[in-house]
């Protein structure tokens, strides 16, 4: 486990980024995670995307990936790409604070 | 119980032990022929025949279990009834969803196209992995990929068990080194967990077998002989393997309230009841929990389930708790396998199994080889009558585990890995 200080509050994050404590995160924190991520500025869209992924882990203590991102938050896979590239339900999910998308292993 | 598969089957017979004779259970599926799915690994390598892994969903089941062969169209959670396609509504006092998961072809550009079953193929249904065995005979060489669209799959270990098989059947005709053998995966490892990643990862580098990670697919193109990621990266092939992404039954997403975004039903992973209702129970593949999408995971909720539904009928609280517990044997190759038994806390470690004294985990052996072979009589006389298999219990058994110690190193040619 790691810290790391996103907008002058510290919070503690897995190996991998992720926090491991969802309530240390507010959205004034998320354009820092995402600038270290490589993704700057945070647009509306992109917004739309961390809020729903926050919803949505709130409601079922689970992230959802990306496939699943696409079929309810109503943006397509392939915006999701073009707005988090590589990886955008993990790249989403760390930036919203929450831990990472598992799928079913 | 909607579906007579291997969940709906252990638990409908468990429940008949258990419950009153007059406690009345209908088995309701489609369709009469009960697939041994662990066996869809072997048939494109010639180690199965296709019709040994069938049987009649019927006779499966014990006596005073009604089998309903009908569509369902949907579940009217509400009034507690269970549309069947042509109409007919069949009341119930509890519902066990087991009707698992279906491969969703029409979520991949290209899957249900020109170039299906020619060039490109999937070994997760029996008349794919008959159609994939005539298309490794003729397959003189060139690019063989392996590709893994996303989870959730049933039993997330197969696509890398058809590259270890690959990689075996190739070397035996002689045609290994004409062969590029590559695994391509949404995964960002070739396994999640991490010891286990480590384990499969050094084998599929030992058996010279490349792997492309996190890669999204969104299209495949037959005729141009190439996968396309979400990030338009390529990887071209002259013969595509393709694990589809998955969903739960149709008629799960027709009926209000009852699955989620994908037809997998939102499910309390202790006491096996959905979200939706108290009355309604799932096993198996159906369900949206972490635990994988395998056979092994609705023998060890069978006991839970039937405990849970047969309390609940009395009007008492559900106090039985799945664990996750999960029992893969993954074929390795050359008469091979290797072992792993873990739980939603404890991941695959190395030691024995079930006991100090028993099979080895997290490494190759013969012996494990040959218990996956044995498992298919196992399957068809233990699991899905719903008996207990001595020594293996529905928790998962710490005694023969050593989580203190790393798990063994693979020694290859060049040292060690």
């Amino acid at each position: 486990m790691t810290t790391a200080t996103y907008a002058e509050r510290e919070v503690s994050l897995d190996a991998e980024g992720f926090f491991t404590d969802p309530s240390q995160w507010d959205e004034a924190e998320a354009p820092a995670i995402a600038a270290a991520e490589g993704i700057s500025p945070l647009t509306d869209r992109h917004w739309e995307v961390i809020r729903f992924m926050r919803r949505e882990y709130e409601e079922k203590g689970a992230a959802p990936n990306v496939r699943a991102l696409a079929k309810t938050s109503g943006v397509s896979i392939r915006e999701l790409y073009q707005l988090f590239p590589k990886g955008p339900a993990k790249l989403a999910a760390k930036i919203a604070g929450v831990p990472k998308p598992v799928g079913c292993i | 119980m909607i579906g007579g598969g291997t969940g709906g089957t252990l638990a409908a017979n468990r429940l008949r032990r258990s419950l009153a004779p007059d406690d009345a259970i209908t088995v309701i599926d489609a369709d009469d022929r009960h697939l041994y799915q662990p066996g869809l690994l072997f048939v494109p390598f010639g180690l199965a025949p296709a019709a040994r892994l069938v049987r009649p969903r019927a006779a499966q089941l014990r006596a005073g279990i009604d089998f309903l062969q009908s569509v369902v169209e949907e579940v009217d959670v509400e009034a507690d009834q269970v549309v069947l396609a042509g109409g007919e509504r069949i009341p119930y006092d509890v519902l066990v969803v087991a009707s698992g998961a279906r491969l969703l072809l029409q979520e991949t550009e290209g899957l249900t196209g020109p170039g299906w079953g020619e060039r490109v193929h999937t070994f997760y249904s029996l008349p794919g992995a008959a159609t994939l065995a005539g298309a490794l005979a003729s397959f003189a060489g060139g690019r063989l990929v392996v590709d893994l669209v996303d989870l959730p799959v049933k039993c997330p270990v197969a696509p890398l068990e058809f590259c270890f098989l690959a990689d075996w059947y190739l070397q035996r005709h002689g045609l290994r080194s004409r062969v590029q053998l590559t695994y391509v995966t949404a995964l960002d490892g070739a396994f999640t967990k991490a010891t286990c990643n480590r384990e499969l990862s050094g084998l599929l580098a030992r058996k010279g077998v490349e792997v492309v990670t996190e890669f999204a697919t969104a299209r495949v193109d037959a005729a141009g002989g190439r996968l396309v990621s979400y990030d338009e990266r390529e990887v071209g092939f002259d013969l595509a393997v393709v694990v589809p992404l998955h969903g739960g039954a149709d008629y799960v997403s027709r009926s209000p309230g009852l699955g989620d975004a994908l037809g997998f039903v939102p499910t309390d992973g202790g006491t096996l009841q959905a979200r939706v209702k108290p009355n309604v129970f799932v096993i198996g593949d159906a369900a949206d929990l972490r635990a994988s999408k395998a056979g092994s995971v609705a023998h060890f909720e069978g006991p839970v389930l039937a405990r849970n539904v047969a309390r609940y009928l009395g009007r008492e609280a559900p106090d039985a708790h799945f664990d996750g517990h999960t029992n893969c044997f993954i074929e390795t190759g050359f008469g091979k396998a290797i072992l792993i038994d873990f739980d939603d806390d404890l991941e695959p470690v190395a030691g024995h199994f079930p006991t100090p004294i028993g099979l080895p985990l997290l490494r190759e052996s013969r012996l494990n080889h040959l218990g996956k072979l044995a498992f298919e009589q196992l399957y068809w006389h233990a699991i899905l009558p719903g008996r207990e298999i001595p020594l293996v219990g529905s928790e998962m058994p710490r005694a023969g585990k050593r989580p203190q110690l790393a798990p063994p190193l693979l020694q290859t040619e060049g040292g060690t890995r």
